[in-house]
């Protein structure tokens, strides 16, 4: 059977400050080695100065995860030489003298299989390597130390994946979570990076390092898993090793054997006391968290019975579920949550696009107002949001400068029914004996007023016509 | 200093005569790394600031050296090492900062062994430092700048750091007084770490009250350090307290084998003038003593294997061009400037804590400190203090010992348990044997240190040491 583990290291982005030190968590706006300070480059008589909320972030994730939580926190150093390490050690948590890191033992549910969680650590994201010059002769190795102390959560699982789509599952679920948590915002550059293990039936387990984002982690998965098939049907044995994601060929590389043998001579970081997981603490974190994933999804089918992918939808973005918490009442939430997974989601698909748009909650509100009035159809609040994504005017002002109000005159409409009737012949034929084509009709009145056409006096119209 | 305050002398006279003395005798001393050029100057703006009738602070312009391991902003910080040759600390140490607001003067940066490990300076990549009692002999070590700087009256104060006796052992030798505090009273924000799990900086002065002068400047909780412990005292208020009543425990693993009759009979005189003044003393065990060399040189060297591994010459160091390596050999080749011993300890630090052999090393190195770290503070529950020489030795002569791993282990012996254990020791000078000065040490539990500093003083009160033949 294919076994399949991970290690998930996400940032705390949403974090004001570094992991020991008052620098920026957020490195990414600084021009390179300007967000540096004696801390986070290591100067010689630095000492490091605990963030807290980093320690409070995450230990909401354990939470989060169902992780069991230490009494007692403690940090280690992780010793070997790098350039992109300024001190020349990492500090982080270790479980092997005792469970001291922010998060034991926990578990995920995905579907109905149950992913245990080993445990989730706290430590330190190292520099940056780039490197510069065509062939190996020139190449340069520059270092940029900005990300250099920023704080990052490790997530290490059993290896209870059996196969690449729960892994993707996996990874859809625990971003949406952290973001759900306001912890981190996975769509960053290099917020989210991981470590795979992958092993078939009868092979060895093989390490997969540097895998740079959630969507290459699948690729990785995948290619390795083919890979080692490859291997075991031609009888040649997987060695059990190390190897690297090539994110620009995207295949895995079998690391230096050196690499393979570091010893990291772990050992506590005695500048940083232990601290102690009060229950206080834990009860003041749990009650800040927010509401999970699951819960409000349970919230939205119970109370304004939003049908469950619906519900499921809206509550796993943190974007969308926040909209809906923001505009919904009890009267308008079935009608908001569908303009939103129906009309909104389609405009607002990428970052970019969300970071521009001028949407607020007053309009979604505002819309679901109008059509639950009769001021406006679905179908010309479909036609409005554009629009309003594009410059967050009033709807009011919207519906009198798109002439997208209701049109309910009976004159008015019985006119253009007549039209369609006219035009349509061969479909009026067909409704006399299949009902259904009757929609088509109304469709085709719809066209005729952009939508504004109020269906239900429309239907009734056409009915008689039809007669 | 008091014809300062009394305004019989300006700053700026006492500093250029400070200058002046350490002009003349570092050549034969060589207390000093590095002369503070621009002491007369912050000198003159203390004076205006008395003249002016502006709040001076409570150090008066007193000269002041600083171990070269504790950061001094703009000013080259060495660790008397090649590899940091021209590093240049780009903040203040806490001690500085404070120090400075009480208007310190810094007269230099002072001698000690490369990265402080060693006992006699001799280990120092710039020459060793020699003892003002007689310059044939070591003045100790690591601090032995620190030591030797306030002994031959070249400043008033120094600050040293103690990280298995570093502080005590110069002081004893160089028979001053030298103060190790129980661990997280000073921070040790802007000391370059060697083992720091158990260093602290520390005093070393002439006289007990001048040491609880320095501890009520430079102590106290600093949210640069996270080990610092808030526990605000005033040293100086009660500190002739006295010793009456109190129950004395006289170590004895510290006064057994190999311990120089003189060592020994001046411990006895010890003993005598403490219960004099109303103490009562009597033999106490600490078994683990025995244990605690090999612990201490484990642990330290665990520690400085990681504290030193940042120095790979990338950022800061010294001149050596980074064309033509590859990583791993270009830090290899950089790392050759460091000592021998230094080199033999990072060697041992990538040795004991490694995969397969902490639990042999390492590991049993921790169970040896938290078991001593037990008995001691079981004995704290029946003694307010306890007493052993500093070092169980008379200083000795340049190149005598350096290669005597045994007389090496009698040097440590004594001091390294405050450090193990985190409680606070003072070294006190108490005799002379041929001209040589041996220290006395007391010890107390942790937060004790006030308790401390009363014991040494009134234990001082009963010494009269002739003046330094300097």
């Amino acid at each position: 059977m294919t076994k399949i583990g991970l290690e998930i290291h996400s940032q705390l982005t949403n974090l004001e400050s570094k992991l020991f030190c008052s620098c920026k968590a957020n490195y990414r706006e600084y021009a390179p080695n300007t967000n540096i300070c004696p801390i986070c480059m290591g100067l010689p008589g630095s000492l490091p100065r605990i963030n807290k909320k980093a320690i409070e972030k995450a230990t909401m994730i354990a939470l989060a995860l169902n992780c069991s939580t230490p009494e007692k926190i403690a940090f280690f150093r992780k010793n070997y030489f790098y350039p992109d390490l300024p001190k020349n050690f990492q500090i982080t948590q270790l479980n092997i003298y005792g469970d001291t890191s922010v998060g034991g033992p926990g578990h995920i549910i995905i579907g109905d299989k149950k992913i245990r969680i080993t445990r989730v650590q706290l430590e330190e994201d190292p520099g940056r390597l780039i490197y510069e010059g065509s062939s190996s002769k020139n190449q340069i190795t520059l270092v940029d130390y900005n990300r250099a102390g920023t704080p990052l959560v490790e997530i290490v699982t059993e290896p209870d994946f059996e196969n690449p789509k729960q892994v993707r599952e996996f990874l859809n679920i625990l971003s949406n979570l952290l973001e759900n948590l306001g912890v981190s915002d996975p769509s960053l550059d290099g917020a989210m990076r991981a470590d795979a293990n992958v092993s078939i039936e009868g092979g060895n387990k093989v390490e997969i390092k540097n895998i740079g984002s959630f969507h290459d982690l699948e690729k990785a998965v995948h290619f390795e898993i083919t890979r080692q098939e490859s291997l075991h049907s031609r009888n040649i044995p997987i060695p059990q090793e190390t190897r690297h994601w090539d994110d620009k060929r995207k295949i895995t590389i079998s690391a230096r054997s050196k690499e393979e043998e570091l010893d990291y001579r772990y050992f506590l970081e005695g500048d940083i006391p232990w601290i102690r997981m009060e229950k206080d603490i834990l009860d003041m974190l749990k009650k800040e968290m927010p509401e999970s994933i699951s819960s409000k999804k349970e919230r939205y089918i119970s109370k304004y019975g939003i049908p469950a992918q619906v519900a499921d939808v809206l509550s796993s973005d943190k974007f969308y579920s926040d909209l809906f918490e923001a505009s919904h009442n009890e009267k308008n939430a079935k009608e908001i949550a569908n303009i939103i997974t129906t009309d909104l989601m389609g405009l607002v698909d990428t970052r970019e696009k969300r970071e521009l748009s001028k949407f607020t909650s007053v309009h979604l509100r505002d819309l679901a107002d109008a059509i639950q009035s009769g001021m406006i159809t679905r179908n010309s609040a479909k036609n409005a949001l554009p629009e309003i994504v594009k410059t967050g005017k009033d709807l009011s002002r919207i519906i009198a400068d798109l002439d997208l109000g209701n049109m309910s005159d009976e004159f008015e409409l019985s006119k253009i029914v007549d039209e369609v009737v006219s035009e349509e012949s061969e479909a009026v034929k067909q409704a006399k004996s299949n009902p259904q084509t009757v929609n088509y009709l109304v469709g085709k009145v719809m066209q005729k007023t952009k939508g504004k056409a109020d269906p239900k006096i429309t239907m009734t119209l056409l009915k008689k016509k039809l007669e | 200093m008091h014809q300062v305050k009394n305004g019989d002398i300006s700053v700026e006279e006492f500093t250029a005569k400070t200058i002046e003395r350490i002009r003349q005798l570092d050549d034969s001393i060589h207390a000093f790394l590095h002369v503070n050029s621009d002491a007369i100057e912050q000198a003159k703006v203390i004076d205006k600031k008395i003249k002016s009738g502006e709040k001076v602070g409570d150090c008066f312009g007193m000269p002041i050296s600083i171990k070269d391991n504790i950061c001094i902003k703009d000013t080259k910080t060495t660790c008397a090492s090649k590899m940091l040759q021209d590093f240049v600390a780009p903040y203040d140490a806490t001690v500085i900062s404070r120090l400075k607001q009480q208007d310190a003067i810094f007269v230099g940066k002072v001698n000690l062994d490369e990265f402080a490990m060693g006992l006699t300076t001799e280990f120092s990549a710039y020459g060793p430092t020699h003892n003002p009692w007689n310059v044939d002999y070591v003045p100790g070590g690591s601090s032995g700048g620190s030591a030797a700087s306030v002994s031959a009256f070249e400043c008033v104060a120094s600050l040293g750091s103690d990280t298995g006796g570093s502080v005590r052992n110069p002081a004893s030798f160089c028979g001053v007084v030298g103060f190790k505090p129980t661990y997280g009273l000073i921070s040790r924000f802007g000391l370059i770490s060697y083992a720091n799990s158990i260093e602290q900086i520390g005093p070393i002065t002439r006289t007990v009250k001048d040491t609880a002068f320095m501890l009520n400047i430079v102590s106290g909780h600093d949210s640069n350090d996270d080990t610092t412990v808030d526990n605000p005292q005033d040293y100086l208020s009660g500190i002739d307290a006295g010793i009456e009543g109190k129950k004395i425990g006289i170590i004895q693993e510290m006064v057994g084998d190999g311990i120089d009759p003189a060592v020994l009979s001046a411990t006895k005189n010890a003993v005598t003038k403490l219960e004099g003044l109303g103490a009562t003393c009597e033999d106490a065990h600490l078994e683990m003593v025995k244990y605690s060399v090999a612990a201490y040189y484990t642990i330290t060297a665990t520690e400085a294997g990681s504290n030193l591994a940042r120095y790979d010459n990338l950022l800061y160091g010294y001149d050596l061009p980074v064309e033509g390596y590859e990583f791993n050999s270009y830090i290899s080749k950089a790392r050759t400037k460091f000592g021998p011993e230094v080199t033999r300890r990072m060697i041992l630090g990538g040795f004991v804590p490694s995969a397969g052999h902490a639990g042999r090393y390492f590991l049993k190195a921790l169970k040896v400190k938290q078991k001593l770290t037990r008995e001691i503070e079981h004995l704290f529950k029946k003694y307010d203090y306890l007493i052993a020489p500093t070092v169980p030795i008379l200083p000795f002569k340049f190149g005598e010992k350096i290669d005597d791993p045994i007389a090496l282990f009698l040097v440590d012996i004594n001091t390294v348990t405050a450090n193990l254990t985190g409680k606070p020791a003072i070294s006190v000078p108490f005799e002379l044997s041929n001209g040589l000065p041996i220290g006395m040490q007391i010890l107390a539990n942790s937060n004790e240190d006030k308790s401390v500093l009363q014991a040494a003083h009134a234990l001082e009160s009963t010494v009269k040491l002739p003046e330094v033949p300097i």
